[in-house]
């Protein structure tokens, strides 16, 4: 049985903001575990944008972990609709290979409720088959999702923040930890460390 | 943002742009016509597709449609949910 996981959070950005952030959230101070994003197809249907991305992100697993995934880094496959009319973004996330191991399914659902605010309403299944230790990788699997929901929120905040610059007012997060760099310092840190991580991966696949 | 692969980064920047572009000033707008972008998509797909095949990923896995499907997971029954 999968884990499942839900929250929500709120945005103070209009609908089309933060659409037109969405595809804008990489890279930012708080995603240096994001290395590689790529637009693999699009087309509208119907008035609705279908599009899905790969992604790669760097691989974090505790050390009794290693033993069943010691990938340097995942890929990750994710589909989107845009619906304007409504003003809802749906995303569909998963990872491609591991499934086994640890499968993470994640479902946001962005949603205009007002004229400058937007609720992301975010599903998350967790699952694993790893005999007897399945259990032990979908609590992991839980709390590292859990902890990467703050992350991803004032990550597209910063973001968001830097596009829209006069409203600066944030959201209402589940995390209240101010953010105290300067964006240009936060900028260069995370551009610095995104090298770092995919020079690693880099020698990785080279070793192998 | 960086591609997949070295080589298709400068391509994907462009393409980004241009998108980007066409999504906040046509799409939103209700503008659905996105061929404004569709040369450079193309050059930066074989791009992106070469650079995938060098790291043999699985296309057919990421070819799967699920989002909109009946194939998308569902939530439990939510009363005993936070």
């Amino acid at each position: 049985m999968a884990r499942y996981y839900e929250n929500s959070s709120t945005f103070n950005y209009s609908w089309d903001q933060v659409a037109c952030g969405y595809w804008k959230r990489y890279p930012n101070p708080l995603s240096t575990h994001v290395l590689s994003e790529d637009t693999w197809s699009r087309q509208v249907k119907d008035g609705c944008l279908h599009t899905k991305r790969l992604l790669t992100k760097t691989n974090r697993v505790p050390k009794w972990g290693e033993k069943f995934f010691n990938a340097k880094s995942v890929k990750i496959i994710e589909e989107s609709i845009v619906d304007p009319k409504n003003k809802i973004l749906v995303t569909y996330t998963r990872n491609l290979g591991y499934t086994k191991v640890m499968s993470v399914v994640e479902r946001v659902e962005y949603r205009s409720v007002g004229p400058a605010q937007t609720v992301a309403r975010r599903s998350a299944w967790i699952d694993s088959q790893v005999f007897g230790f399945s259990r032990a990788i979908r609590a992991f699997g839980v709390d590292r999702f859990r902890k990467n929901c703050n992350q991803m929120v004032n990550g597209f905040n910063h973001v968001l923040n830097s596009m829209f610059p006069r409203q600066g007012a944030g959201a209402h997060s589940m995390s209240s930890a101010p953010v105290v760099h300067t964006f240009k310092e936060m900028r260069e840190a995370a551009a610095a460390a995104t090298d770092r991580a995919k020079a690693n991966v880099l020698s990785s696949v080279n070793r192998t | 943002m960086n591609s997949i692969g070295e080589e298709c980064t400068e391509l994907k920047k462009k393409y980004d742009d241009c998108f980007n572009t066409w999504f906040s000033e046509k799409f939103l707008k209700g503008y659905n016509d996105d061929s404004v972008c569709s040369g450079i998509f193309r050059v930066y797909q074989e791009c992106v597709k070469n650079a995938m095949k060098q790291q043999n990923i699985d296309f057919k896995e990421i070819d799967k449609d699920i989002l909109g499907t009946d194939n998308e997971n569902k939530a439990p029954p939510s009363d005993n949910n936070s």
